[in-house]
Formats: C-alpha cells, structure tokens, sequence
C-alpha cells in the first residue's frame, strides 16, 4: 500500500488571567480582561499570534491545498480560541475556514475549554466535548469524527470513551515505553476497545520540526523540504507518519527567519514527488489500513516533557490543589443556572492556568524556557486562587454557601 | 543619634521605633542631630536630621535595610545588593561630621552604625550608647548568621560605655551571643505612640474578606516580613489544624520577604491554599485595614526582639496570639502566649477564639486598656537618666 503522512496541527490560546490581586477578589469579577498594554492582555497576544502565525501560514496552507490536490491535513482549534478570534480577529478566522472549504481539512474534536475534565468530572467533560462539536459545525459546518484529549492526555479510559462515543479515531503520543519495540508508523488498535483506531504521534519527526528546526547547534541543521521527506522514504515498511505539532510552530516558536514557512512550503511537493507517497486526514487514516496491534496504556500518557506525563500541570501541591478546589464547586456552579459564572468557572478550567504554575523549570533556573505570561509559578497559583475566591463569593452571593 | 532609617522610608520597626525614641527625647530637653544615610524630605520639628550623601534618594538608600545584614560582604558591585560600601561611607562621613559638630554623646542604633559610632568615639573620646534592636541571630533565624555582621556587633558591644536593649529577650541574646556583662545592658522597651496611629476610613480595603465575614468566615491575620526569623511556617501547620476544626477561616499574609514563595507552596502543600491569602507587601490603607479586617492577630516569631505588629493590631480592634519569644509579650499580659515550636497550643488558641467571640471581645477590651496606658515616654524618660548617668561618669 501506499505511504501517507498525518498532518496535523493543534490551535489554541487560553484566556489569561490580569494581575488579579486579594483586593480585586469580592470587587471585580473581569479576572480575564488585562489592560491591552499589559503582558496578560489575551487580545494584544491573540493578534500578534494571528499576525505572526495564523495569517501568514493559513495563506501558504491555502496555497499548497490548491496547487497540490493530494494534500490534507487535519486541525484541532479549541473553541476559546475560536471565541478570540471571532471577537478580536475575525479575518484569521475566516482564513481557517477557507482551509476546510477546500474539503481536505478537517477538524478534529476535543474540549471546548482545552481542560483536564476527564481526568475530574466525566459529565463536565462530556459537555464541553458537545460544545466544542457545537461550535465547530457552527463555524466550519463539519462533525469532528476523530477525538483529541488536551494535552495529548491519553489512557485506556479515555479511548474506550471515545470508542462509546463513536469516534473512528483517538490521537496519542507515541511514547517509548507504551510502545516497546514497535513502531509508532502504523495503524493501531486501543486495548479493550471494539471499533476505534489509535493514530500515534512520531515525536522524533515532529519534534525534528516543532522543536530542532531553527537550533544551530544540532547537528541536522538546517532542516530542508527534500531532507525531511527522504528521511520519511527511509523506513521502507511505515504506512503512516503521525506528524502532529502545535500549529504556532510555524512564525511563533520558529520564526520566519528561521525558514520555517519555506520548509512548509516545500515539505509536501518533495514527499508527493515519489509514486505511492500521499497525505491523509485522521479521519482517512484509521480505514486505510487494518491495525497491526492493540496498545495497552493504564497510565496516563501526554505530550510534554521528557515524563511524558500529567506533571507538568498537576505536579506540585499548588497544581494539584487548586484544579481540585477548582472541581469541587462543579455542582453548585451549575446548580447556579448563571451562565456567566459557569462560563469564567469553565475559563478557570483551561490547562494553562495550571502549566504556568509549574515549578519544573522554575526551580532549574531555566526561567527563559518558562514560556508563561507570569513571572513566576507562584504569582500564577496566587492570581488563580484570588479569582477561584471570587467565583466562591459570586456564589455566596447568591446564597449558595461553599 | 546614628541611625539607618526613620519613617517613612523605613524598612520596618527599626525606623518607627528611632523616630518616636528622639520625640521622647526631645521632650527631656535633649537636643537631637540624626544622622541618616541617605537625603529625604523630612517634616520633623523635634531633632534635626542630617543625610551624609547630600544626593541621592531614599529609595536607593532603602535598597536593602539594616535587616539584609546577609547582603553585607566584602567587595563591590556585581548584580546583588550590598551593604559593605555604603556602611563604609557612612562611617566616613559621620567622622567628618564629628570634627565639625559639638556633641556630648553619640547614641547608635543596630550593627550598621556600630563602627561609625566606634570611630567617633576614637575621634572624641565621648561616650557612646549602643542600642540594639535586632542580634544577628535573630536576622539570620540560626547562630550562626553573617561572621562579619557579628564581628561588628561582638567589637562595638564590647567598647559600647553602654548597651540598650529593647527587650530582656534582646537582653538574654546579647549576653549569650556576645558575653556581654548584664550590668552593661539597660532593657528599655519600645513602644506605641497610640496618637500617631492613622485612623481608619469607614470602609475596609479587603472587600473579600468583609463579605465573608458576613457570611460566618473569620479571619486570622499576620502583617510583617516573611522571613525565617517569623516563624511563619508554624502558623501555616498551625492553620491547617485550625482549619480541619473550622473550615470556615481564612489566613490573611500581608507582606514580602525570601519565604513568599516556600510559603505559598506549603499552603497548597497543605490542602488549605483556598482558606490562605497572600496580599503581598502592603502600606497605608492596604496596611491598617489589614489589622482591621482581622479576627484574631498571630505574631508566631521564633525570635523577636520586640514585635510592635500586635499593639498595632490592637490599636486597630483586634486581639492578638504571640509567641512567648517575643520582646513584646514582656509588656502586653491580655493577651495569648505560646511558645514558637507548640503547633498543637497555637492552633488550639486560634480555633479557640475563631469559635468564641465572647473570648474575642474580652481579649481585645482587656488589651486595649493596656495599650491606651502605653507611651515613649516611659522610654524617653529612661534614656534620658542613662545619658545624664553617662555624662557624670564621663566628667568625674
């Protein structure tokens, strides 16, 4: 059979928290709204995002969409940052959806909110999962058919939820120690699962990309179009190469100088070059061949880090006790029928908060790879806990006690 | 007088505690030059101020104060603060000042003008006071803190005429760390000017805090440095057994130093981060409201040489836990005793007085009547017989 390579790209921007301070709490329920000026203004960020990367690589996406007929690719965008960019950006956003006019782009499910939900309130997560479908027929007029969880956070539990749910397909990382000696370049089968297909990212290539790409130092250096695409011929028996990366890749963690937009543009010609290379979206990919085996995961496996783990949002006391404050309110926030409160909770949700008060690196000293709008992990935990305590009076004053 | 900060560019008590010192004084006809290190604008009619650096600005000068005794090493420059340099210049330039001004005594407050004080008396043969406020034990929370800080402080108390400390427990510190006869070291105790307090506006700053009070949450509050020296890390373990018993009360830190961030992780370490606020370093009315807000005020210090935190609180209408090493529980009785490392008794009195607001108001009226009898006076009055003792000494 032929060989096709898994595009896809994963779009998000959270709401970030203002300097939100004790004095705030009880007073001034805008935890989301910084000055434009400020380093947490989510509309001053979105746009620069937008400028940076969305517009000019939804321009090249376009261009190789219609000048190559054989090319596909699959995106995840969650529907806050659909939100922002309807509101502040509405041009990027069209430019998105020119993408999937073309009927060779697709959009994959997840959670609304970009949250942990499943690993808290099964209900919760379900329902942002329904929002975030919602959202997507409304902008892009397609059903997601294959699912994400945030963060690439993958077990057993959540591929035989997704199997219930109807999903064909269920992406994860392709980590070592789930995979032992095989190979991340084929079809796979979720343990206990009956139907769904399991589509595991080869981080070694993504990474090549995501990652290396503009390091001097690395000894691939520069990375070109024909490189990439020889190294792909060169695993003779692979049917799929998952290459899956955060769409701001391209012109926010590599900038353009870095010759990133070039690599894009060339990649997909150089591969088509040959006779039986071709791109598939997920969707295509979990029925162009039969699953060579089934992948047992009990343990929770994301994309970050070299843990691979949950421990870069949840890893320290301020992390893991804050997220849980935050889900215990689930039953009288939604008891409260108010939607506004029930939107910031559902904000508050979002897996950045939790990341940027991640001590890992903190703690090495490497602050510059700290890639977080707080100044420290502590000033993060502080502004979440003041807002969380504003939700908490919001709530008492409705005469719900908690 | 020789001093490193007076209010209201003072770093903490050390300022507050010179500046309403030499009011005292004044009323005891002493006639007062302050010498400060740095130039600022001061409204006081009662001494005359003097900064050795005719330029500059108290914010430089504040940099770091008396308490980063740490930031005191040799050298100069680099990214760190450091106090080394500008101790020297004081020194220096008090020594001009000395040559060209008629005085009788020099009188000098905490390490970083010990060795100016020393070289004026080399100078003039006069006698010199040595007022302590802090031992470098008590900054650096352990024995051994800063070996030149203590070098300083072990000299200059040495060849002092006479110590004055502000607390028997400054006292018992001195004698210990430094050998000091007890014969040579007066205890004369701060105080509180209960005049000079500003009064409080109709509304609180912390509108969170008002609000759940109204709903049956109480609230404990500790206003001060975060530093090893405060024993804060108790309070928290402390907090969470109080907070096991009553969940509804919430922990109110007003204040910055080196353990913010220890401090906020074992909060959430200890499943209370939703009952524990952080406001970080407040003043004016984020400061008094502060005390205000609180239903209870812990001062949990390992070592404190005096602790004027508590008759502030008290002033502002709230009873206060301290602990038994503090300078200040010498002079308050209403009030509650513990002792620093006793978790179980410290959480005990808290939840005892979150849960019984009879207790609460008996605490804080009983204490209050206290505080109102307080003044400098007393002080002023001692120091002043201590000068004349000096003085007499020095002629005879």
């Amino acid at each position: 059979m032929s060989k096709a390579v898994v595009f896809y790209l994963h779009v998000h921007q959270p709401y970030r928290l203002r300097h939100y301070t004790v004095f705030d709490s009880g007073v001034n329920h805008d935890y989301f709204d910084a000055d434009y000026e400020a380093q947490t203004s989510n509309e001053r960020i979105l746009r620069k995002v937008a400028e940076k990367s969305y517009l000019p690589t939804n321009r090249r996406l376009l261009r190789l969409l219609q000048e190559n007929p054989e090319f596909k690719l699959s995106l995840s965008i969650t529907g806050v940052v659909i939100e922002q960019l309807e509101r502040w950006f509405p041009e990027a956003l069209e430019s998105f959806r020119l993408l999937t006019e073309t009927g060779r782009v697709e959009i994959i499910g997840e959670t609304y909110h970009h949250s942990l939900a499943f690993f808290y309130n099964r209900e919760e997560f379900e329902i942002q999962v329904d929002m975030h479908r919602r959202k997507v027929q409304e902008v892009f007029g397609q059903t997601p058919v294959v699912f994400r969880n945030t963060e690439l956070a993958y077990n057993n539990d959540l591929a035989q939820w997704a199997d219930q749910a109807g999903y064909q397909g269920i992406l994860a990382e392709g980590w070592d120690p789930i995979l032992g000696w095989r190979s991340p370049n084929y079809l796979y089968q979720p343990a206990y699962t009956d139907r769904i297909r399991l589509l595991m990212k080869n981080y070694r290539l993504s990474d090549d990309i995501a990652f290396r790409f503009g390091d001097r130092q690395w000894s691939e250096w520069p990375l070109t179009a024909d490189k990439f695409a020889h190294w792909l011929s060169e695993d003779h028996k692979a049917n799929l190469f998952n290459i899956f990366i955060d769409y701001e890749t391209f012109g926010e963690h590599q900038w353009d100088e870095s010759g990133i937009f070039g690599f894009l543009e060339h990649m997909p010609r150089e591969w088509l070059k040959t006779a039986g290379h071709t791109f598939l979206k997920a969707s295509e990919a979990t029925t162009a061949c039969d699953p060579v085996d089934r992948v047992d995961v009990p343990q929770t496996v994301t994309w970050a880090d070299t843990e691979r783990d949950l421990s870069a949002w949840l890893g320290n006391a301020m992390q893991s006790s804050s997220i849980n404050d935050l889900y215990s309110l689930r039953d009288t926030i939604i008891g409260s029928n108010d939607l506004a409160l029930i939107e910031d909770w559902r904000r508050l949700q979002t897996s950045d908060h939790f990341y940027y008060m991640c001590t890992k690196w903190f703690n090495d000293g490497d602050i510059h790879a700290y890639f977080s709008p707080y100044d420290t992990p502590y000033e993060a935990y502080i502004n979440f806990m003041n807002a969380y305590r504003d939700l908490q009076f919001r709530l008492a004053e409705k005469g719900v006690l908690v | 007088m020789l001093g490193w900060e007076l209010p209201p560019h003072n770093s903490g008590g050390l300022g507050i505690a010179c500046y309403q010192l030499c009011r005292a004084l004044s009323k005891q006809d002493v006639d007062i030059e302050f010498v400060l290190p740095y130039q600022a604008d001061y409204d006081v009619d009662f001494m005359t101020v003097t900064p050795t650096q005719p330029t500059g600005n108290a914010a430089s000068g504040q940099l770091v104060g008396a308490y980063d005794s740490h930031w005191y090493v040799p050298g100069e420059g680099g990214r760190w603060p450091n106090l080394h340099a500008p101790g020297q210049q004081y020194e220096q330039a008090v020594a001009r000042l000395a040559e060209e001004r008629e005085f009788d005594i020099v009188h000098a407050h905490d390490w970083l003008t010990f060795r100016a004080a020393l070289r004026v008396k080399e100078l003039k043969h006069c006698p010199i006071v040595l007022h302590v406020h802090s031992v470098e034990s008590d900054r650096a929370g352990r024995p051994d803190g800063n070996p030149m800080v203590q070098e300083i402080e072990s000299l200059a108390l040495r060849l002092a005429d006479q110590v004055v400390a502000v607390s028997e427990h400054t006292k018992r510190a001195i004698m210990r760390d430094y050998g000091i006869p007890a014969d040579k070291i007066e205890v004369v105790h701060n105080s509180i000017d209960t005049a000079s307090l500003p009064p409080l506006d109709t509304d609180n700053a912390y509108h969170y805090l008002s609000a759940m009070k109204g709903l049956g949450y109480r609230v404990v509050v500790n206003v001060g440095r975060l530093t090893i020296q405060k024993g804060l890390p108790n309070l928290l373990r402390a907090a969470q057994k109080v907070v096991e018993r009553e969940p509804k009360t919430l922990f109110l830190f007003v204040g910055s130093g080196e353990q913010y961030h220890e401090l906020i992780e074992q909060a959430a370490g200890l499943g209370i981060g939703r009952n524990v606020l952080f406001a970080g370093f407040q003043r004016g009315k984020n400061w008094r409201d502060a005390f205000a807000i609180g239903d209870l005020f812990v001062l949990p210090s390992v070592s404190e040489p005096f602790g004027l935190t508590p008759l502030e609180a008290i002033g502002y209408g709230t009873p206060v836990l301290i602990s038994k090493q503090s300078g200040i529980s010498e002079v308050l009785n209403n009030c509650l005793k513990v002792d620093y490392w006793d978790i179980d008794e410290m959480a005990n009195a808290i939840t005892s007085v979150v849960r019984n607001p009879a207790l609460q108001n008996e605490l804080w009226q009983n204490a209050y009547q206290e505080y109102k009898r307080l003044s400098w006076d007393e002080a002023g009055a001692k120091i002043g017989r201590l000068y004349n003792r000096q003085l007499a000494g020095a002629t005879a």
